[in-house]
């Protein structure tokens, strides 16, 4: 496993470039926005990773609720701090397409405000997991992402009701979208899942050995209380 | 089987005498979420200050942004109240079932918060001119589902604040992300009855909706909150 880590780096760097390279100079140019569209291929891609990760954060959630897995429990933590990231990174370019061809930064659009609720559940996620005390943190944040998770068709409905002026969903949702422009947005999906899953990764192992160090510097302490000057 | 359920209320009923007999006593909850709300429609009217044409589209936001702040108070002291002399321990280790704890919380904040939109409304209709154009009686639904959706999961986030080091932080923290949707509903309903533009009633579903999911999760997960320790 230790060496598939390179690797996956290696690979995700040179999919990134790639996608880039796609992005910026294969693709060919929208007619009506012009080259402000280009910032597509990275807040669909975006936001399609920070959902699975969040939908991965649920799962995760349950399954620790059910079984009290450790490992549950960090994928849990690690795809809510990766996928806030993602999330925040669809927030901040989403305005700055929408302000040459909308003309406003901002709307109270129904995907834009799920996705800023969301954004906000997980962001306090995060906040309880800081400061939690007790030993019990993982029940705790299991159980708000679980209340997230549930708030998320509730969200979806209650904005609903306003005019919806975001552009369809380029897949499934009826839109048409140039083959030749779908295909670099797969590739620059493709490129950010690998980033994603190759933070994770490190995130994962950083958490695993921070956990291990806790673990023996408290068992020392109960070993031999006297040697410990902390 | 019918013994259990039977306890089960029994406690219930026992755990919200307390609570109401303490806060009767003591008035705490009451008296502060009182002079909190009274703050923000003071502060509000003066900042805003709306004829009864504007008032009547803006009051339904007002109304409920003081009224979830002020559950805020009252929330916060809920489970607080209990950590006083390891009272919140002997229930741990008490075999009452820990939901009718719980539902004994939730009831008790419920009735507070209903007692202090009772005592509030008038002070709104006189400080906004209000009057309603719409169906009227319709905004006792809105309140009661309306307050039910802020004090389930408010009392339910109240009791996972407490293992945190910013307790008195956390909560809003907390329950304001997912009270947004509820939060919505409560405030297009109330303006639609206000301003008499519109039917309620999609609000009023979508509250009785929330209401159920949430009511079932904090339930279903109280038991893990309580032990967590």
């Amino acid at each position: 496993m230790k060496k598939a880590f390179p690797i996956l780096a290696v690979i995700t760097a040179g999919l990134l470039s790639y996608a880039l390279y796609e992005a910026l100079v294969v693709a060919p140019t929208e007619q009506t926005m012009g080259d402000v569209q280009r910032i597509f291929y990275y807040h669909v891609p975006s936001a399609w990773t920070a959902f699975l990760l969040f939908f991965i954060n649920f799962v995760a959630s349950v399954w620790y609720l059910i079984r009290r897995d450790t490992t549950a429990d960090i994928l849990a933590l690690v795809t809510a701090e990766v996928g806030v990231v993602f999330c925040t990174v669809v927030l901040v370019t989403g305005p700055l397409w929408a302000r040459p061809v909308w003309g406003i930064w901002w709307t109270w659009d129904v995907r834009l405000t799920s996705t800023l609720v969301l954004w906000l559940i997980y962001v306090s996620y995060i906040l309880l997991r800081r400061f939690s005390t007790s030993g019990q943190t993982p029940v705790l944040a299991a159980a708000l992402a679980v209340f997230g998770a549930l708030d998320v068709p509730l969200v979806y409905f209650s904005i609903w009701f306003f005019r919806t002026q975001h552009p369809q969903p380029v897949i499934g949702g009826g839109g048409s979208i140039d083959p030749r422009m779908l295909h670099v947005l797969l590739i620059n999906w493709l490129a950010f899942m690998c980033f994603a899953v190759l933070v994770c990764w490190s995130r994962y192992r950083l958490e695993r050995l921070q956990r291990d160090v806790d673990e023996t510097m408290a068992l020392e302490d109960l070993l031999d209380p006297r040697s410990s000057v902390r | 089987m019918s013994a259990a359920p039977l306890a089960a209320s029994g406690v219930t009923l026992a755990t919200l005498a307390k609570d109401i007999r303490l806060e009767w006593r003591s008035k705490d909850a009451i008296n502060s979420m009182l002079f909190f709300a009274l703050l923000v429609v003071v502060v509000f009217a003066f900042s805003f200050d709306p004829t009864a044409e504007e008032s009547r589209q803006i009051a339904g936001g007002l109304v409920w942004v003081a009224f979830l702040f002020a559950a805020v108070v009252a929330l916060n002291q809920t489970w607080a109240r209990e950590l006083r002399n390891q009272v919140l321990d002997a229930y741990r280790v008490a075999p009452a079932p820990p939901n009718s704890l719980f539902l004994a919380k939730a009831l008790g904040n419920f009735l507070f918060v209903l007692i202090l939109e009772c005592l509030m409304t008038p002070l709104f209709v006189v400080f906004y001119k209000l009057r309603a154009l719409g169906p009227g009686w319709q905004l006792v639904f809105v309140a009661i589902l309306g307050t039910w959706a802020l004090v389930v999961n408010g009392t339910f986030f109240a009791a996972m604040s407490l293992r945190t080091r910013t307790r008195e932080i956390m909560l809003p923290l907390l329950l304001f992300p997912i009270s947004i949707p509820a939060l919505l509903a409560m405030v297009e309903a109330t303006t639609m009855i206000l301003t008499g533009e519109g039917r309620a009633r999609f609000w009023i579903v979508l509250l009785a909706t929330y209401d159920v999911v949430f009511t079932t999760a904090c339930l279903a997960l109280f038991d893990k909150v309580l032990d967590a320790e």
